[in-house]
């Protein structure tokens, strides 16, 4: 699979030029109708300027949303890998029975539809009291992004020589000593490949969220969500460029130390 | 090994087992529950069990057009993505490092993006004052705007673009375990290119399209945003018309319902077609 695109392949090198457009044109025009300096969507428009990205600090709500989205990303990646780890290096080593019943249930959120789980979210947090709760958003958040951390362990942990941890435990290390010293540093990437993208998929959830989330509660999504229902204006072409910019950033760190189609893939 | 070794995968599981049973198979299991009850307007849920919100379900012309609008789109979508994502999964293997390395981050990168970010773009995009019809109307090749945005082709290019990403990463996983010399032994037996591709390469990715096209057709069946926002009020999908029923009508049974017939769906066909892939896999490989 090392052969170049050849000369006579420009069929298919028309065909790469095509795609590589359409994905990036509705980015693209996101970012350019960012820099208008008229009061509606325009293009093309005659003045650029930084009218729509001073309009986000006039913008509480947003920047508050932004705030709580970043938040919870972080505490439902944190709290997925606690649980995610110590589950997938079960998986990974053990041989047990219900073992493959145990994977499916924790990957089960990977099948469901968000908008089936943000309905049956609602229905069970209002019936046991906690509808629009910050913490039964971050523990709605907590189940849907733990199969990728999962995945990236159970990958990390499946991947190493077992007779490291063997020969740590016959020298006379304690099985805690083993974990911390020898097991935990050799899925160390793993586990921060996996709590990155946890992130990602948090920060990014609309669909579950939009049941899940009350009006004090709003993670940025949602909030950008409920204002293009309104109206589309400029200021979502700023805030979104914001985040595509940020998004970017991620990526490259993402593909720079794992490889964007491993990580994606659950198997970094 | 002694007991408390058997029973170690049980206790490092068991934190994250017991998380999923509360928060994902109970509500599921109480929604099933929820959608057996009547609904009476003004107080939301009623007393007794009902099987009617089903019976609606089956019987009525409104929900025949919204489930067959929502899996007609999911399919046009998979098949699409096919179409798209196959050939762009193969050009992408045939890349010299450095140009794969950036066309990975701009084919699978929008995954990380929001969707409602990429679906704003196709918003921009589509509308009557959008870019695409001014362009077109500045080059002279329409005299009008063509409608583009709350129409079905609208909903179909924005899915493609949001799911197609997922046709490439299978496909792409699949291509990484093609074994080169197979492909070789073709060429020097006298194949030409299109030969190979056909009869050497395509055979062997055809698992990694059938997995691709599992988790494209389950997303773009169960996908929210891009209907409701390129789609609008008129153009609606189940999970739109479970958003409006459970949101704006407040009838919980009857949004409960539909969705209960929803997780059916997308839960059986990529049940049945992982069975399917599983059963090819272990003709072809034994």
């Amino acid at each position: 699979m090392n052969h170049k695109l050849s000369g006579n392949r420009w069929p298919l090198r028309a065909f790469h030029a095509a795609f590589v457009v359409f994905m990036l044109a509705p980015l693209l025009v996101v970012v350019l109708v960012s820099f208008t300096d008229k009061g509606y969507i325009a293009l093309p428009f005659d003045g650029a300027s930084w009218r729509w990205y001073r309009a986000i600090l006039a913008a509480p709500d947003f920047i508050d949303a932004f705030w709580r989205s970043l938040a919870l990303g972080a505490a439902a990646a944190t709290l997925a890998t606690v649980l995610a780890v110590p589950a997938g290096m079960a998986i990974a080593w053990h041989r047990f029975a219900g073992r493959d019943a145990l994977l499916g249930l924790l990957l089960s959120p990977l099948m469901v539809p968000h908008v089936v789980l943000g309905i049956a979210l609602l229905r069970f947090l209002t019936q046991i009291g906690a509808s629009g709760s910050w913490w039964g958003l971050t523990a709605a958040h907590t189940v849907i992004v733990l199969p990728y951390v999962l995945r990236l362990v159970v990958a990390a942990a499946t991947g190493f020589d077992r007779s490291v941890a063997q020969a740590a435990q016959s020298l006379g290390a304690s099985g805690w000593t083993v974990f911390r010293r020898v097991e935990l540093p050799l899925i160390v990437p793993g586990v921060a490949g996996g709590w990155l993208i946890a992130f990602i998929n948090s920060f990014d959830e609309l669909t579950m969220s939009i049941f899940v989330a009350s009006a004090a509660t709003q993670t940025l999504p949602v909030r950008m969500y409920n204002h293009i229902a309104h109206t589309i204006d400029p200021l979502l072409a700023s805030v979104s460029t914001v985040l595509i910019v940020l998004t970017l950033a991620v990526m490259l760190v993402l593909d720079r130390f794992y490889g964007l189609d491993r990580v994606l893939s659950g198997k970094a | 090994m002694n007991d408390e070794r058997n029973l170690l995968p049980y206790w490092l599981s068991a934190p994250g087992t017991l998380a999923m049973l509360a928060f994902v198979a109970l509500p599921l299991v109480l929604t099933l529950g929820l959608s057996l009850y009547p609904f009476v307007p003004g107080t939301g849920v009623g007393e007794g069990l009902t099987a009617t919100h089903y019976l609606d379900i089956a019987r009525d012309e409104y929900f025949h057009t919204i489930f067959a609008r929502t899996f007609g789109m999911a399919l046009l979508v998979t098949a699409i993505c096919v179409l798209i994502g196959v050939p762009e999964a193969y050009v992408l293997s045939r890349l010299s490092p450095r140009w794969r390395a950036a066309s990975m981050v701009v084919v699978l990168g929008p995954l990380l993006i929001s969707v409602v970010v990429r679906t704003l773009g196709w918003a921009l995009l589509l509308g009557n004052e959008g870019v695409i019809n001014k362009a077109l109307l500045a080059l002279g090749l329409i005299s009008e705007p063509i409608k583009m945005m709350f129409t079905f082709t609208g909903v179909v290019v924005a899915l493609v673009h949001v799911l197609v990403p997922f046709m490439v990463l299978a496909v792409w996983a699949s291509l990484q375990k093609l074994d080169a010399a197979t492909e070789q032994a073709a060429a020097s037996l006298g194949a030409g290119p299109p030969t190979v591709l056909a009869r050497i390469v395509f055979p062997q990715v055809i698992p990694g399209v059938l997995s691709g096209g599992l988790i494209v057709f389950a997303l773009a069946a169960s996908a929210f945003a891009t209907p409701a926002i390129i789609g609008g009020r008129r153009l609606k999908v189940v999970p739109t018309t479970i958003y409006d029923e459970f949101l704006g009508n407040l009838n919980w049974p009857l949004g409960a319902a539909l969705a209960a017939v929803l997780l059916v769906i997308v839960l059986a066909v990529s049940l049945g077609a992982n069975r399917f892939v599983e059963r090819r896999w272990k003709q072809v490989f034994q």
